[in-house]
């Protein structure tokens, strides 16, 4: 398929590992940000072709994975209710709150919707004016920008039953929180690519120069992720610290910039809690006050609650890069995709998931 | 460092207190209903064999026996439409228990207000593919429910077959060593069915594979019957959670590991590419007219080359092998020589957000 194919070429897969071998010559440990980069690495077996001096951990950046429970036990309160049709991106219908996840409000009654963006949901506010149209707010800033939009187009329209349930975090404070943490052992990044599709890299160039750590801004197919491993690994391996890119195809130093004004003039930043972290001064978005009209926890009035994760859980951890999924107790046995204990096995994209999905048959022989 | 890890196997799954959409996936929620409700309460072992048909002996003569039922959205979609899909499903499973497809019967559950002239053409519809597939549809019921209490038209067709003397398939006959052969691409139906339904806004050419497959596996059969009609070891229809649950079935029933190469599978380019804009694996996506066997290699070629001599077997491939390594497990090597696992689904694939 063209524009796919070209990036999933194995002889060329072959011949960047061929240099990373060539070139590697002490133990490093990389980190990639993205929960959509994780999953690539698993399903094509990545990390396998590396040498053994190449470790990668895998970092906080999948959203469905780090929304905290909180949150998603506001959105089955909101989802339950008779007036409320609830839209959501799919992957978030399957995460358990403290008692239940969406789908089971949906089989009790609650009209819980799929949809693949939030201008699905402005239509159907536009189509149902009897009943309020709530979505579901959920990822980085790859997402945000939609989001925004929809609500500005809301706004503009005069629809008074749209509302948004916001879990808005942003990459660059949770890898600042990351390289201050004393068990760090990251020593470069691959920079999120849709990320930096709309934000640029100029805050990468900051945190490469605070902390003197290397970034390569990477696509998602796994040809873009072993140049971006190449490439990472020749800045280490020649003790340069810069944000180097290589999704040019997509990504520019100075990002999307209509996106971002849209974002801003509807965000701004606040404090949030990550799942499986905790809270992160200054991570994530808040919808502005101009915009609290369309804030669903201000709309429905959900209560603030405080819920308790798993004490097994490793969770905060391995979304450090800290331990690696295999390490934790309850790994495939009391936490599995189907009842996951933690905020890393509950999506796809989380580095749990992933391991538990692709890689169980490794792990047999080891124990 | 993995001390601790065991494969627990079949997984724990979260109790719940109704029924989900995800029981009805065809992935771990279904089997979980069907072992905690059904067969439970419905103790038979020739239910046990969890095969898709029941094959029994009535004086010397051994038939399949299948029922199905078909709340298909939208009700008509290209390449088909519910009442051709209701004929084909069951004659399918009935096909791939080795039987040759008899008689059928319809069941209709209509909504209150449904259009008469809708019901008209699916009626026509499933008279054309009964007629050409040879399985008469000799008895009928027909319900109606208030407007509200259905989605416009429900069918149930159940089939009864005349099994081939020699013949028996079954899941737990693969055995390592055998070949794992398709009878074609992967995922058209389940594609085109969602490029359909609105919501997803792209068009696609995508036409959905509905097809008997009697004939094909007729013809299989007649390439195996030289040597050993035992050599065919199982068939399945991949229909719903697609040729992964297929697999994860067989190997599950069978205690054996199943291999596959990934760049054998075919897939067609424009499924594969709604695939990845829609963040779908097509190996869990719905067929309805191809068929997944597995066989003795003995008789791998001549059958994989009688297949391609049929219409709906032009782009049969051989995609892998039965091994004895990770038993209950499915593998799949990708073209960069990487092993990954194609696990069951616990329920329906969800797209994933970015």
């Amino acid at each position: 398929m063209k524009y796919l194919d070209e990036y999933r070429d194995p002889k060329l897969a072959e011949a960047i590992v061929a240099d990373i071998r060539r070139h590697v010559t002490r133990p490093w440990v990389l980190m990639e940000i993205c929960g959509g980069q994780t999953h690539t690495l698993m399903r094509y077996g990545i990390d396998h072709l590396l040498p053994p001096e190449v470790e990668l951990v895998h970092g906080p950046g999948c959203p469905v994975c780090v929304t905290p429970l909180e949150i998603l036990d506001k959105a089955v309160e909101i989802a339950s209710r008779p007036e409320v049709i609830f839209v959501s991106y799919g992957d978030m219908l399957r995460v358990p709150g403290s008692t239940r996840d969406l789908f089971q409000v949906k089989a009790a009654g609650g009209d819980v919707r799929i949809a693949y963006s939030p201008m699905e949901a402005v239509d159907l506010a536009r189509k149902n004016p009897d009943r309020q149209v709530v979505f579901f707010a959920v990822g980085f800033e790859t997402t945000a920008p939609a989001n925004a939009m929809a609500v500005w187009q809301a706004k503009r329209e005069g629809l008074r039953n749209f509302s948004i349930l916001v879990s808005h975090v942003l990459v660059p404070p949770a890898i600042r929180l990351l390289l201050e943490s004393p068990g760090n052992r990251v020593q470069g990044f691959i920079a999120p690519g849709h990320v930096c599709a709309v934000m640029g890299y100029s805050e990468y160039e900051e945190l490469a120069q605070q902390y003197r750590v290397p970034f390569v801004v990477s696509g998602f197919e796994p040809l873009d992720l072993l140049e971006g491993i190449r490439m990472l690994l020749a800045q280490l391996e020649e003790g340069r610290a810069e944000v180097e890119n290589q999704y040019v195809r997509s990504v520019t130093r100075e990002g999307n910039e209509a996106a971002r004004l849209r974002m801003s003039e509807v965000f701004e930043v606040a404090d949030r809690k990550w799942r499986g972290i905790g809270e992160i001064r200054q991570s994530g978005f808040r919808l502005r006050r101009e915009y609290a009209a369309f804030d669903a926890e201000k709309v429905f009035g959900v209560s603030e609650t405080c819920a308790e994760e798993p004490p097994e859980c490793i969770a905060a951890l391995v979304l450090q890069g800290i331990r690696k999924p295999v390490d934790c107790p309850v790994f495939g046995t009391r936490c599995t995709p189907e009842k996951p204990m933690g905020a890393p096995m509950v999506s796809s994209e989380g580095a749990c998931a992933a391991y538990y999905r692709y890689r169980r048959h490794d792990l047999t022989v080891l124990v | 460092m993995a001390s601790t890890f065991t494969i627990s196997c079949p997984l724990p799954l979260e109790v719940t207190d109704r029924v989900l959409l995800g029981h009805g996936s065809g992935g771990k929620l279904s089997a979980a209903l069907l072992s905690d409700i059904f067969f439970r309460a419905f103790r038979s072992p020739v239910l046990a064999r969890m095969d898709d048909q029941a094959v029994f002996d009535i004086g010397g003569t051994r038939l399949a026996f299948t029922t199905d039922t078909f709340v298909v959205k939208p009700l008509f979609f290209p390449g088909g439409d519910i009442g051709s899909l209701a004929v084909h499903g069951t004659v399918n499973d009935l096909a791939m228990g080795g039987a040759e497809p008899l008689y059928l019967s319809a069941g209709f559950i209509l909504e209150e207000g449904l259009d008469m002239e809708v019901l008209r053409k699916v009626a026509a519809s499933m008279a054309r593919a009964s007629q050409a597939t040879g399985a008469e549809i000799v008895t009928g019921d027909t319900k109606v429910v208030e407007k509200g209490c259905g989605d416009g038209l429900f069918i149930n067709t159940t089939g009864i077959g005349l099994v081939r003397p020699g013949v028996n398939l079954s899941a737990a006959n693969a055995r390592p060593g055998d070949c794992v052969l398709v009878s074609g691409t992967l995922g058209d139906h389940g594609m085109a069915i969602l490029s359909e339904r609105e919501g997803i806004g792209f068009d696609t050419s995508i036409v959905s594979d509905s097809a008997p497959l009697h004939t094909l596996v007729r013809t299989m059969l007649d390439a195996a019957a030289g040597t050993s009609l035992t050599d065919i070891r199982c068939m399945r229809d991949p229909t719903r959670g697609g040729l992964a649950s297929s697999l994860n079935e067989i190997a599950a029933s069978a205690g054996v590991g199943i291999e596959l190469e990934e760049s054998a599978i075919p897939i067609h380019e424009e499924v594969r590419g709604a695939c990845e804009m829609l963040g779908l694996d097509p190996l869990y996506v719905a067929n309805e007219g191809k068929l997944v066997a597995i066989v003795s290699p003995d008789i791998a070629d001549a059958v994989l080359a009688a297949m391609r001599e049929h219409p709906l077997g032009c782009d049969a491939q051989q995609i892998g092998k039965v091994s004895g390594k990770h038993p209950g497990l499915v593998t799949v090597r990708t073209a960069f020589g990487t092993t990954r696992i194609v696990d069951m689904l616990s329920g329906d694939q969800l797209p994933r957000i970015c």
